[in-house]
């Protein structure tokens, strides 16, 4: 009793202050003491930077800010600064992220153990500076471990809970913790900051164990030919699989020491649902006032909230959907000629075959570009979750566009 | 190189194929690659060096050996080709500024 007044103490001593999630990432990077940044400015991304560097004028954060050229090059950056052994930051969005394509698979093939955050905007053209979230789909596949966040003080803190799973040496990944442009990235939320010894406590510098060092000659990124590509390619499906356990323990003991912690996925009023919604960063937000108001009315759906997207959270994803008659994907990007139009739909439909589950599947895609989504929107999409019990709807549904 | 059997498993190789061993790409014979061998003529060669600078393959040796050219002019370096490792591009054939390396086609299915 005593130790969790005391808790309660600890967490209550501290005040939040106003932040955007661009802000609360600016200060994530400062507490943990990131050696370098190397970034190229890209709305919605750039006031992450712009805090950082101001953090380093005012001699708050002591880092070398790399000015570069393009994306592309602020990756490569950032990568050849993780392998020599410096906790490396960069932060992007959109096109940026597309720029980066090439290098998104080096930092994976090099396991180099670097935190980027995307605050998530749709792709050209026709240009859109909104948001949604083809970007990040885009860059699925490329080896990093994903997460995306509801809220500014999730995004501070998954920044920080990024740096102890990357520099795990069972993990070497990078990480990228994503979360929606300007709905979050501009918007101000009450976050609590930690102080830098606690954070380091938490996540303590582990830099790169096979880092470029005179004294010690590597040689990094070599050609591999078909004797060995495979199996350097194979390591990263397996630290993957080991990246879950990390992701799990590493949120467990950061609840412990800073009384936060979020779980791989959140499962809201899922108890008695007969239905799910699945949905990630703002949507799974406004979707958690927009509920109460379905279950007034009978409709008992309850919303599993994505937060550990890669590695894929296959255990507890299977357990909700187990309890459930049917399940709604929400997919901000298009997969373009697929079956489901809906990227994440086509791996919920995978998930289900895989693991033999008699849950209907309703994929929508919906917010594109930012298209509009207010409360009686998600009320609608709940509604057709729970329909999706007893009538099957095959066919991806482009929700909101004008036909 | 060995045979796949003897090859190391995924766990035993360092994470993203880092090689902690310096020089082992001299383990990496690249002279089998060569179709055209590149032949110096001594007789011809200045000596000015540019073959050993353009290399990409470090395959231009720089030996302390006299060398007396049929006109007598005496050299205290000698150019040679590492064959082991000239996997016959033609770089140095093309730079040399006294067209003195020919490049030879190498026998097929021959050894050298
Ligand atoms: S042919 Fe190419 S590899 Fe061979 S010695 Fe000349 S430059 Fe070097
Ligand atoms: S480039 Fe030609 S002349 Fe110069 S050292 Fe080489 S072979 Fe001799």
């Amino acid at each position: 009793m005593a130790v969790a007044a005391e808790e309660r103490l600890h967490v209550e001593r501290k005040k939040p202050r106003p932040l955007s999630t661009n802000s609360a990432i600016a200060h994530a990077v400062k507490d943990l003491d990131v050696d370098v940044v190397a970034a190229y400015p890209i709305t919605p991304q750039t006031t992450v930077v712009e805090k950082i560097a101001e953090f380093i004028a005012d001699g708050e954060l002591e880092a070398e800010m790399v000015h570069v050229e393009s994306e592309h090059s602020a990756l490569s950056a950032t990568v050849a600064a993780a392998l020599t052994g410096a906790r490396a930051f960069t932060a992007t969005a959109s096109q940026g992220l597309e720029l980066m394509h090439e290098i998104l698979h080096i930092a994976s093939g090099l396991r180099a153990p670097i935190v980027m955050s995307v605050a998530m905007r749709a792709l050209s053209a026709p240009i859109s500076i909104w948001n949604d979230h083809s970007d990040v789909m885009n860059a699925r596949d490329t080896g990093w471990i994903i997460f995306f966040v509801s809220s500014a003080q999730e995004a501070y803190d998954t920044v920080i809970q990024g740096y102890r799973i990357a520099e795990d040496s069972d993990v070497l990944l990078p990480v990228m913790v994503a979360y929606d442009g300007y709905v979050m990235s501009h918007t101000m939320e009450p976050v609590v900051t930690e102080d830098r010894d606690s954070v380091l406590a938490y996540a303590p510098k582990r830099s790169f164990p096979y880092k470029l060092d005179p004294e010690k000659p590597v040689t990094l990124g070599a050609l591999a030919d078909p004797d060995w590509y495979y199996e350097i390619k194979y390591q990263i499906v397996e630290a993957m699989r080991r990246a879950l356990g990390k992701a799990r323990e590493a949120d467990e003991e950061f609840g412990r020491r800073f009384g936060r912690k979020y779980g791989l996925v959140e499962c809201y009023m899922c108890e008695d649902a007969k239905s799910l919604i699945v949905a990630a960063s703002s949507y799974a937000a406004t979707l958690k006032a927009v509920l109460p108001r379905a279950w007034e009315e009978g409709v008992k759906v309850g919303l599993l909230r994505l937060r550990l997207y890669r590695p894929f959270p296959e255990d507890l994803v299977v357990d909700a959907l187990s309890r459930v008659d049917s399940v709604l994907v929400i997919d901000r990007a298009i997969s373009y000629g697929a079956p489901y139009q809906g990227p994440l739909a086509n791996e919920f439909s995978g998930l289900i075959l895989k693991h033999g589950l008699g849950v209907n599947l309703v994929s929508v895609v919906a917010g594109i570009g930012q298209r509009r989504m207010v409360d009686d929107d998600f009320l609608k999409l709940a509604r057709l979750a729970w329909e999706a019990r007893t009538v099957r709807k095959p066919e991806t549904i482009f929700y909101g566009v004008r036909k | 190189m060995s045979s796949e059997g003897s090859l190391p498993a995924y766990y035993e190789i360092p994470p993203g194929g880092a090689i902690l061993e310096p020089g082992s790409s001299l383990k990496y014979k690249t002279g089998s690659w060569r179709v055209l061998r590149p032949i110096i003529n001594q007789d011809k060669c200045v000596r000015c060096r540019l073959c050993w600078v353009y290399c990409p393959d470090a395959a231009i040796l720089e030996l302390d050996e006299e060398y007396v050219t049929s006109k007598g002019r005496r050299y205290k370096i000698t150019y040679k080709v590492n064959y082991d490792y000239c996997k016959g591009c033609g770089v140095c054939a093309r730079e040399c500024p006294v067209n003195a390396i020919e490049m030879v086609p190498e026998p097929i299915g021959g050894e050298e």
